[in-house]
């Protein structure tokens, strides 16, 4: 009976230690299957999108195939599997809470909110909310916005970001903010004048005006008024799969990988996006590269 | 603005493009095919003396078509993985979700032409000895077909377009490929007319070529 | 149901609530004024095929071609960011940046013409599936044209579509959810933004869901009761009565 009562106190006293540890099913599914799925956007230049040859491609994409095979060194696989799936808003959540993809690859924003639901790995970009102008529109920061038309992409930070600072600085728009679906919609506002700025993150923002049909005409303006820190997500409760992945991107940081990752899609990257290594995220860098 | 036409971005993007088409036309050929078959079936118990038969027939009829498409082809690609613990292919999915889905609308179309035919016609075809169902098989059936054709073409083509809700679950058809290289190389309105001319020609055709054996068969 | 987080009370709160609520209003309004166009549009478009002026006919084939043919979300896009381009300098200053909710008329109008092109075809083959003899019977007894239309072939012809009209009626509800593509805040666009504020896709995507069910299950009863009140004597009988 004691012994029954030792035993039980032992595996019970084990069951918490592995509470603790909050070791996920993600793991033990990619050692099972020997697969790491990966959950990618269509249109997220250049972060996670699909390129010319149809596959998915990007800046995320290339961080996410060394935290694959960070995986496979830490299980010691003979082998590993690298699938993709693309993902909408609609259907992100669901399938990573589900296990169908154990590491979503795309552009968004770390947020408490958003931390509810699932895990963030640590910041591998940083930007913010800037406006996108006409040059010749005297523009310069959203304070100019008086009697303006303003764009956003519905749902996004920036929105949200943008309307606070409107209250705050208290800029007399046109209307409310116009809220539409996606990226491609918000610039052919702007390009056919319906309205005048368009507020996204600056990446989003150089990545539009490079893909114009006339580069020279933009111009992305104003003092940063949101930072938007973007991170992988993974599903909640996976402490030892996210443990892979940071420690990926802590070794990419210092093998200098990660600039060079960087440099491959922003200097100038195969959309001509042109958008050098800043200091703060330089810095960021620097500060995620933890101790071992 | 058409000055600035891009056809450069269109021919780069051709066998992306294809690729979706291909998947675009499978689909619908599929999903028409289970869809009028199922939907036939359905048309016929809802028209059946059994009472509790058809009743849960026009519950699944009027549930499904209450809901919109891009709905049923989001539960059914999320929760087929939680309910069976394995994960159904995205395409196997929507194909499922597009079959049951139509089969709600054929059914209702099917419902009303069969609705049509006279009574009297039953009457005299059971009174010739023909058991109900050969009076459905040889007599009802022909004449509501020929009045549902036009309807049924029409479902058919809104079924095609439909197939662009399939980018919700990550599968690439026509629509949903011009979209994604319209948002990376930013040429929306080159992709959008495009889609809208391929659109307007491939069913126009299609919509020429039943009319033409409609009348070759004179049904 | 795996690692996900349940948070069912997020919709009550505010933004949330409030956009679910503006979203379904939204919905319900585009819905409503679209069929208003659709209806009669469609009638006199499918009626205009079954005449027997060619020209007549040909205009209303013409019109189902061009409007069926073309899925719904290329059409928002050139009603949208097309048409307004065509237009005189002023006009098209107008349309793009002095009208008022220029999403949300834009999304009716397209909505409401394409519907029609639906409404056309089954008002056509409502009609041509009733025996010609009774067009020719009404002719001999010497009624006009319009008054076979009239006392014959529409009270006929109406009562037997009247279960797939009910699906376009749905269709133009459901349809609805496509205005989100030029920007305007419907039921689905808020559910969207929703998911992209607090990542809860399940509650965002269900409400959804039960909202367009509520409303599309009413229409349906609504519409049994009147296709039962309307029923042709001596037609075969409907299963569910």
């Amino acid at each position: 009976m004691k012994a029954l009562f030792t035993a039980a106190f032992a595996a019970s006293a084990l069951l918490a230690a592995g509470a603790m540890a909050q070791d996920g099913p993600t793991m033990k599914r990619i050692a099972e299957t020997k697969t790491v799925t990966i959950g990618h956007r269509d249109a997220s230049v250049p972060l996670s999108y699909i390129g010319q040859d149809g596959k998915a491609q990007g800046y995320s994409i290339d961080i996410c195939l060394k935290i694959a095979e960070a995986a496979k060194e830490e299980l010691k696989l003979d082998k590993l599997d690298i699938k993709f799936v693309s993902l909408t808003p609609q259907t992100r959540i669901p399938l990573l809470t589900a296990g169908t993809v154990d590491i979503i690859c795309e552009s968004s924003t770390h947020t408490l909110g958003r931390s509810r639901q699932i895990s963030f790995l640590n910041t591998t970009f940083l930007t913010g909310s800037k406006l996108l102008v006409r040059k010749n529109s005297g523009i310069k920061r959203i304070e100019d916005m008086n009697g303006k038309i303003l764009v956003a992409v519905l749902g996004t930070t920036n929105e949200k970001a943008a309307q606070v600072e409107v209250d705050k600085k208290g800029v007399k728009l046109k209307g409310d903010i116009v809220k539409v679906k996606d990226h491609t919609q918000a610039m052919l506002n702007l390009e056919q004048n319906r309205a005048d700025a368009y507020v996204s993150d600056d990446v989003v923002l150089y990545g539009l005006a490079s893909a114009s049909k006339n580069p020279a005409e933009w111009e992305v303006v104003g003092p940063y008024f949101s930072y938007d820190p973007y991170g992988m997500m993974i599903a909640r409760n996976n402490d030892d799969w996210r443990l892979v992945g940071n420690r990926a991107i802590t070794k990419l940081i210092e093998s200098g990988e990660m600039v060079a990752i960087y440099k491959k899609w922003f200097e100038p990257g195969p959309t001509k996006i042109n958008l050098p290594l800043s200091d703060r995220l330089r810095e960021n860098f620097q500060i995620i590269a933890l101790p071992e | 603005m058409f000055a600035g036409f891009d056809f450069d971005v269109l021919i780069k993007s051709l066998p992306f493009l294809w690729l979706g088409m291909q998947l675009t036309l499978q689909l619908t050929v599929l999903a028409v095919g289970g869809g009028l078959i199922l939907g036939t079936v359905l048309a016929v118990i809802r028209l059946s003396p059994i009472k509790p038969l058809s009743m849960a027939v026009a519950a699944y009829v009027n549930f499904l078509r209450s809901m919109p498409l891009i709905l049923v082809i989001f539960w059914f690609y999320t929760l087929i993985p939680r309910v069976t613990g394995t994960s159904v292919s995205s395409f196997y999915s929507v194909l499922i979700a597009f079959i049951m889905f139509e089969a709600a609308y054929y059914s209702e179309i099917i419902r009303a032409g069969i609705s049509s035919v006279r009574r009297g016609q039953i009457s005299a075809a059971l009174a010739l000895g023909l058991t109900p169902p050969q009076a459905m098989r040889y007599v009802v059936l022909p004449q509501a077909v020929r009045n549902m054709i036009p309807v049924l073409l029409t479902q058919s083509i809104i079924m095609l377009q439909d197939t662009s809700l399939v980018y919700v679950v990550g599968l690439r058809d026509f629509l949903t490929s011009a979209e994604i290289v319209a948002g990376r190389d930013n040429r929306p309105i080159e992709l959008y007319l495009t889609v809208a001319l391929v659109f307007l020609v491939v069913c126009f055709s299609a919509s020429r070529l039943v009319n033409l054996m409609r009348r070759r068969y004179s049904l | 149901m795996g690692a996900y987080n349940w948070n069912w009370p997020i919709l009550l709160k505010e933004p949330y609530f409030g956009w679910i609520v503006s979203g379904f209003g939204n919905t319900c309004l585009i819905a409503v004024i679209a069929w208003a166009i659709a209806f009669p549009l469609g009638s006199a478009v499918g009626l205009a095929r079954t005449t027997e002026l060619p020209w007549l006919r040909l205009i209303g084939t013409a019109y189902v071609e061009l409007f069926r043919n073309i899925p719904l979300l290329a059409q928002m896009f050139v009603w949208y960011y097309v048409v307004p381009e065509l237009l005189p300098n002023d006009w098209s200053q107008w349309v793009k940046r002095d009208m008022p909710y220029p999403q949300f008329y834009t999304a009716v109008l397209c909505l409401g013409l394409y519907t029609a092109s639906r409404v056309a075809e089954q008002v056509r083959s409502g009609i041509e599936a009733i025996p010609r003899g009774q067009r020719h019977a009404g002719l001999a007894m010497g009624l006009t044209p319009g008054q076979v239309y009239r006392y014959i072939l529409l009270p006929v012809g109406y009562r037997t579509i009247i279960p797939p009209l009910t699906s376009d009626f749905l269709g133009v509800f459901k349809n609805s959810s496509l205005a989100l593509t030029i920007g305007v805040l419907e039921l689905t666009s808020q559910a969207r933004q929703i998911e992209e504020y607090t990542f809860a896709a399940f509650e965002a995507f269900a409400t959804a869901t039960v909202l367009y069910c509520m409303v599309t299950g009413l229409v349906i009863l609504i519409m049994r009761q009147v296709e039962r009140r309307t029923r042709i004597a001596g037609t075969i009988a409907l299963g569910a009565s």
